[in-house]
């Protein structure tokens, strides 16, 4: 965890430390210092919601290029199914597909129909004995991360299945070996076209002692308009398109946990409601449910940041695709359902690491805390940002652990400035 | 025995919504001394469920945790109506809560039971008419 790749950054040019991302980062991770904002490594949690929030576009997403699939012979697109919820007019996913060959991709396997097989075997899952409720959806990437770093108490509540994202690429390289025997494994590139940054920030570290099997991601944004211009839809179009309704249905919140056909399931989505919904369970403050649908981002994964829609009206999109679907194209036969593979499960969860930890030893820690609990009280409480800190609070924290000066706060700064005049005064007076 | 630390909540009665956020705050101030993540969870179960008790029942009080290298300990009080029979409402189930309270999911009747349950030191001093006191301990 300490050395952790991550896939959000930041144009130091552009940023004029305006505040804003500072007060939107749902795990405090940034400050301002020297007048631009600086990201805390150990803290984010990739979720782009800086990104999303900046008014001068300095926070980027750092994705790879499409030109960077050429270094492979054999080239799969993996398309998230949020992609699909993209474009105007768009009756049939087979155009997309079908764009994406044309683009410079040899095969494309859809992360949808993985995600029928995810959902079938979590449907497995959920009746096997001796396991930890509610079930925590492991699809999003953002709130692993977040659950491993600040609510340890549920790892064991994590569903331990590889996201579709993972079984698509499993899939499609097993698919290409046995149609192309004569490729090596280094020769086939898979390359997930990403809502968001949190799925590029997996792929670079994986999760705990599993190793991704995606080689690049491209961003929806950054992909959209070459796609477009190579969708033809006079095209007599080959027909590519293998899932259903519930795969397709994974793009947006709840689609995940309706298609286990459980009613007790609970499906929230933004990352404040994440928060407070992980707050809750720990709490043990939920009714009795069996699975947890959670997703950063608002509507699910059509809210990513790297997508072109607004996520309620490609959730719209996607509702008029999904219409015309066989509920779903990928199934299990009675014995696949018996016992799920072990491919499909991950090694381990990932050991808790404690981030907001003031210090090792449990007495030094209190001393700290009680000195920031002290400074706290002479801070004016407003939590304007001007420090460069998120709060008061954070402020803080920040000076006793000696990252930041007292003097930094402005409004204390101006009453010691004051104290000082007035000081000045007396004596002048006196003269 | 090194100093003690100890942090103090004003438990709002008038606002049920916002209930639970002693809990939420002491956690976060928890995670941050470094403490186990089991010990953070009984200690944010057991605060909870005194602060809901108090917001339901009391109109609210005031809630203390101080914390030793050797234990954590909670202190909840109150000037509510006091608990007539303790052992009676130390039974699972059993609950005074109203309807609209139980409507929302609250009032299961477990609320000291779970207190006890994840605290190695549960005292209840309540007085009816003047108030309850709790006093809850786990230690390190």
């Amino acid at each position: 965890m300490n050395n952790y790749e991550h896939s959000v950054n930041l144009d130091v040019s552009k940023c004029i430390g305006c505040t804003t991302c500072l007060r939107h980062c749902p795990t405090q991770a940034i400050r301002i210092k020297n007048g631009h904002a600086v990201i805390n490594e150990k803290r984010c949690i990739d979720c782009g919601e800086c990104i999303k929030v900046c008014p001068k576009k300095a926070k980027k997403a750092v994705c790879n290029k499409l030109s960077e699939m050429s270094e492979f012979k054999w080239k799969i697109a993996l398309p998230a199914p949020t992609l699909y919820g993209q474009f105007e007019n768009l009756d049939d996913v087979d155009y997309v597909l079908n764009g994406l060959l044309k683009i410079g991709f040899d095969d494309v396997f859809e992360v949808s129909a993985a995600a029928e097989y995810v959902t079938a075997y979590s449907r497995a899952y959920l009746k096997s004995a001796n396991i930890k409720k509610p079930v925590i959806s492991s699809a999003c990437p953002v709130v692993l991360r977040l659950i491993c770093l600040r609510f340890p108490s549920l790892t064991d509540n994590i569903l331990p299945m590889l996201p579709p994202m993972e079984v698509a690429a499993m899939m499609a390289r097993e698919k290409a070996k046995s149609e192309h025997p004569e490729l090596k494994d280094e020769e086939i590139g898979v390359c997930f076209i990403s809502p968001c940054p949190g799925k590029a920030s997996y792929v670079k570290n994986g999760f705990g002692s599993y190793k991704s099997k995606v080689d690049k991601v491209i961003s929806i944004s950054d992909i959209y308009f070459e796609l477009i211009s190579a969708m033809d839809h006079n095209d007599n179009i080959e027909s590519i398109s293998h899932s259903g309704m519930i795969g397709i249905g994974w793009a947006s919140s709840g689609g995940e946990a309706t298609s286990l056909f459980n009613e007790a399931y609970l499906a929230a989505d933004g990352i404040e409601n994440v928060n407070r919904v992980l707050d809750q369970i720990e709490n043990d403050n939920i009714p009795p449910l069996e699975f947890i649908e959670l997703n950063a981002c608002t509507g699910g994964c059509v809210g990513g940041v790297l997508t072109m829609q607004n996520p309620f009206i490609a959730k719209a999109k996607l509702k008029t695709l999904r219409r015309y679907l066989p509920v779903s194209q990928n199934f299990l036969t009675k014995e696949q359902q018996e016992s799920i593979p072990e491919e499909f499960f991950f090694d381990e969860i990932p050991t808790y690491y404690p981030i907001s930890r003031l210090s090792e030893s449990m007495s030094e820690s209190m001393k700290m805390m009680s000195q920031i609990q002290k400074l706290r009280k002479q801070l004016p409480g407003i939590d304007c940002g001007a420090c460069g800190a998120p709060t008061c609070q954070a402020f803080a924290e920040d000076v006793i652990k000696g990252v930041a000066s007292e003097y930094d706060c402005v409004l204390k700064h101006r009453q010691i400035l004051k104290e000082y005049l007035e000081l000045k005064d007396d004596s002048s007076d006196s003269l | 025995m090194s100093e003690i630390l100890t942090f103090h909540f004003d438990v709002d009665g008038d606002d049920f919504t916002s209930a639970g956020q002693a809990s939420v705050q002491i956690k976060k101030n928890l995670r941050q001394l470094g403490i186990s993540p089991d010990t953070i969870r009984r200690v944010s179960i057991a605060m909870y469920e005194g602060e809901i008790n108090m917001v339901i029942h009391a109109d609210g009080g005031d809630a203390d945790v101080s914390v030793t290298e050797e234990y954590i300990e909670i202190v909840l009080s109150d000037h509510g109506p006091g608990i007539k029979d303790i052992n009676q409402a130390m039974q699972e189930g059993f609950s005074t809560a109203s309807d609209s309270i139980r409507s929302m999911g609250f009032g299961a009747g477990m609320g000291l039971p779970n207190m006890k349950r994840y605290t190695d030191y549960m005292n209840i001093d309540s007085v009816v008419g003047e108030g309850t006191t709790i006093t809850m301990r786990v230690n390190l």
